[in-house]
């Protein structure tokens, strides 16, 4: 029963997967594909500065947008589990997915509204006198890719911190309360540890797609916040150099698994 | 007041959410190119210039095309893998689930790129709405399987029994007793499908033929600030139709949910 889908995996995921691999040891000269198997795109993926710029980037802000998603991310996920009134969970839970069925490229380009130079959020300190002239350290560059990815990322890392909020047994939180634990402690020492597979799970659902996003890092990244899926796509679509495209994104694969695998393996303790 | 600061933060943060989604119908009712404040004045002129569009025209009808097929396939493919692996046990079925489940967690951009390769490089064929339809339907499969898995989980297995033992083959069983209740599973995770396949860009920026898809077409429309109210306009009405697909999914569900008398635990995702 299993087996059409299992088939159409199979198919269309783990063959072109394979020919992914395969066409990174192969080479292009201009439309005619090498067929003989070299470490050449490999060898350039190394030694070339600017692949290792990116990639280095690439690594460096999805690390930074995991840890700043996942860090207010969870406050909310703890408010909606712990202080919303059961009848009305439901309804937080709807008023925090609803803005994430706006067109994924519009959010992006909305962002770019609000952080711009005459944008949203200068005008408004402007007018307010917080600020004197406009504020530019927050669109193209880094930063506004974080920002823009923070917020797109925010459901899938709130649901998972929720589910597992959740699923803790209330009268353990009175059991550590009523053998001495101030609440303080009794967050870091139960509820924490507790919910620590919701924050492991919402930590890969941000950290492994955000390495594949091409158009936060086009609209609001700039030069200098560009990322290694934009130079993947360049390779594929404009350059027509296969290979290459192919050889970057199975490094950024590989990349992105040996984290995720060190990350999981250092929290292993709490997914018992 | 329970939660004080926590609360304050919360509301913060939905303001921040939501502070993409307010400006959205704000610029596509104002009346001026520029998008910025203070705002110009009130106007409908965008709606009304969409309709002249043809070219938006025939992205739209590409894209509900490539939404109805990919997500008619998913639920497919959906109920095969839910029904599997709520009511058997099978050799490798970790695995295979596990495997089934991974285009969730994996980059759009290597699924694009992937497919990408074997159509033009390997198989020779050209792209087309059937490329996107491929592409978007192994990542929608994993969605509509952990909808349908909860409707098919909350099923009582003698109603199937008692159907077998009363003389229905077991494709009658299936059709007749188990169809029917999961019914409200299927429709929201058809619902979810289309409306995942409507705004998938990254992957229908790869595959896309001549024709564009809409999320496509809107990617060319950004370049040009002349164009950009229009764009504003397109999206408010999206926003619309995806809310209203969305509540009705969401009816669906809790039907669903409530149908097998199960509790309801949340909505989506």
């Amino acid at each position: 029963m299993v087996s059409p889908t299992a088939v159409y995996v199979l198919l269309l995921l783990a063959a072109p997967l394979a020919a992914v691999v395969a066409f990174s040891f192969w080479t292009q000269d201009f439309l005619t594909i090498d067929r003989t198997l070299t470490l050449n795109n490999y060898r350039e993926a190394f030694t070339d500065p600017i692949y290792r710029t990116l990639m280095g980037r690439s690594l460096m802000i999805s690390g930074v947008v995991t840890v700043v998603t996942v860090v207010l991310a969870f406050p909310i996920a703890y408010f909606v589990s712990f202080y919303v009134d059961p009848s009305r969970k439901a309804l937080w839970i709807f008023l925090i997915t609803i803005p994430f069925w706006t067109s994924y490229l519009l959010r992006v380009f909305l962002w770019k509204v609000i952080l711009g130079f005459n944008g949203v959020f200068n005008s408004g300190l402007l007018s307010l006198g917080i600020i004197d002239e406009p504020i530019t350290f927050i669109l193209y560059n880094a930063n506004a890719v974080v920002i823009t990815l923070a917020h797109a990322f925010a459901p899938f890392t709130i649901l998972p911190i929720y589910v597992a909020l959740e699923k803790i047994d209330r009268s353990l939180l009175e059991a550590s309360r009523d053998l001495g634990e101030n609440r303080m402690t009794t967050f870091f020492r139960v509820t924490l540890p507790l919910a620590m597979p919701g924050v492991i799970a919402a930590t890969l659902i941000v950290f492994i797609p955000t390495i594949g996003d091409y158009v936060t890092p086009r609209l609001v990244g700039g030069p200098d916040g560009l990322m290694i899926a934009n130079m993947i796509q360049t390779q594929f679509l404009k350059l027509n150099n296969a290979p290459m495209g192919a050889t970057l994104a199975v490094l950024a694969m590989c990349a992105v698994t040996a984290i995720s695998l060190i990350f999981v393996f250092f929290n292993r303790k709490y997914l018992r | 007041m329970r939660g004080g600061w926590l609360r304050i933060y919360a509301i913060t943060y939905l303001v921040f959410l939501y502070l993409p989604v307010i400006l959205l119908p704000l610029f596509a009712f104002n009346d001026g190119t520029v998008m910025a404040f203070p705002l110009k004045g009130f106007t409908t002129q965008w709606f009304v210039q969409l309709a002249g569009i043809e070219a938006l025209h025939g992205a739209l009808l590409n894209s509900v095309f490539i939404a109805s097929v990919t997500a008619a396939l998913s639920v497919l493919l959906g109920i095969c893998a839910a029904r599997a692996s709520t009511r058997f046990r099978f050799p490798f079925k970790a695995p295979i689930m596990g495997a089934i489940m991974v285009p969730l967690v994996l980059p759009e951009i290597i699924v694009a790129v992937s497919l990408l390769v074997v159509v033009v490089q390997v198989l020779d064929l050209p792209l087309s709405a059937w490329t996107v339809i491929a592409g978007h339907t192994l990542i929608c499969t994993p969605f509509a399987i952990a909808i349908l898995s909860s409707a098919f989980q909350g099923l009582d297995q003698s109603f199937e029994e008692a159907a077998i033992d009363l003389g229905e083959t077991r494709w009658g069983a299936f059709k007749n007793i188990i169809l029917p209740l999961v019914s409200p599973g299927i429709v929201a995770s058809f619902l979810i499908c289309f409306t995942i396949s409507l705004d998938e860009f990254i992957i229908a920026f790869f595959l896309t033929g001549a024709e564009p898809t809409l999320p496509v077409y809107i990617w060319g429309q950004l370049r040009f600030p002349t164009k950009i109210p229009a764009v504003m306009a397109l999206g408010t009405l999206m926003l619309v139709a995806s809310l209203i697909i969305l509540s009705v999914a969401e009816y669906y569900r809790r039907r669903g949910v409530a149908r097998v008398g199960g509790k309801d635990s949340g909505g989506f995702l």
